[in-house]
């Protein structure tokens, strides 16, 4: 059985496999987040089977505590994971989008208890700072990193990595895409500001009250685990992030010269 | 109801922004958000004092409205937000 380390956020996960090509297209997918380092905190050892054995229809995802470990489900894919070793088992044919969900879903496991989230936003960096651009499906996320200038540093065009560090924030780089089908940089910098994304006819950068802010980011969170403690870890994060950075919503239009307010 | 005891439910995840709660019951993840009166209301909420108190404490003096006007404002607010199980009303004080 060999193995690969997919690095994101400086989490490492080791996905372990009996398949070679399972792996190989893993590490075509994650490219430049995927390590043959072996320094991964989590380890997940993929079963791969024929597609009728994984797939149990059209089943939702679901994400319980059973018996100490977290039993994660959805038609193509079974997965259980013991948060406490750090060690977890998935079993699923030889596709690219259920392993990218189960380590979606670990990362919002991994990152509640250490004050970060996984959120449905665009990000980049720019003069050294990071921007969060939260928006639910058709907000704007890609449309707005497809014209991101060549100075700013694209983190994802789809699902945005923060976590607390001291003080303040970080947004990191994801593999993790939308439409763009483009991988973000692996890097990270402090938030600066969150901008709440709404297409318009005018291109303008409106500051918006912290609770309002407060309730647009919890709408915008990543979290399937239907645990009430770790449910109230998610908002607090959410609050603290909002409360340290500046909140915006961002009225932009189709062109680019939106980018033109994110400095 | 003036005489009752308002208490914060237990278990919820709350933070207080600029005089507006934003709250959630980490249950089943519903969202409440609560104006400046009635975040006064709850973060004074502690099982001890009456909402009479609360209100003559709390509210009038920082809202400039008189008791009887900002009591039944108060009760309504109570009323509601038990209705959401957000508060819990006794008749009696709770334990220390």
């Amino acid at each position: 059985m060999t193995a690969t380390n997919i690095v994101i956020g400086g989490t490492g996960i080791e996905v372990a496999s009996n398949r070679g090509d399972f792996l190989a297209m893993l590490e075509r997918q994650y490219a430049e987040f995927a390590s043959p380092v072996a320094n991964s905190s989590i380890r997940l050892t993929v079963d791969v089977v024929d597609q009728a054995a994984a797939s149990a229809g059209d089943e939702d995802l679901r994400v319980q505590r059973e018996a100490g470990c977290w039993s994660i489900t959805r038609g193509d894919f079974e997965a259980r994971y013991d948060q406490v070793r750090r060690r977890g088992t998935v079993r699923q044919d030889v596709n690219r989008h259920s392993i990218d969900s189960v380590i979606r879903i670990i990362h919002t496991l991994a990152l509640a208890s250490e004050g970060g989230l996984l959120l449905h936003a665009a990000s980049a960096i720019r003069n050294g700072s990071a921007f969060v651009f939260a928006g639910r499906s058709g907000a704007g996320k890609t449309t707005l990193s497809r014209h991101a200038p060549a100075d700013a540093c694209l983190l994802s065009d789809e699902i945005s990595y923060v976590r607390k560090a001291g003080e303040t924030f970080l947004a990191w780089g994801t593999p993790f895409t939308g439409e763009l089908g483009t991988p973000g940089a692996n890097q990270s910098a402090p938030v600066k500001a969150l901008c709440f994304l709404r297409q318009a006819e005018e291109n303008r950068l409106v500051p918006i009250e912290k609770a309002e802010a407060l309730r647009q980011l919890l709408t915008n969170v990543l979290f399937f685990a239907d645990d009430p403690d770790m449910v109230r870890q998610v908002f607090d994060t959410a609050g603290e992030l909002v409360g340290c950075t500046e909140t915006f919503q961002l009225n932009f239009t189709q062109g680019g010269a939106a980018w033109e307010l994110i400095q | 109801m003036s005489t009752c005891y308002p208490k914060k439910a237990a278990n919820l995840a709350s933070r207080v922004l600029k005089g507006e709660a934003i709250i959630m019951n980490p249950v089943d993840s519903s969202l409440f958000s609560l104006n400046e009166t009635a975040t006064a209301i709850w973060e004074a909420a502690d099982g001890r004092t009456t909402l009479q108190e609360i209100v003559e404490r709390e509210v009038c003096p920082r809202f400039e409205i008189d008791s009887e006007s900002a009591l039944r404002d108060a009760e309504e607010v109570v009323h509601a937000l038990a209705e959401h199980s957000i508060l819990l009303v006794s008749e009696e004080p709770a334990d220390e």
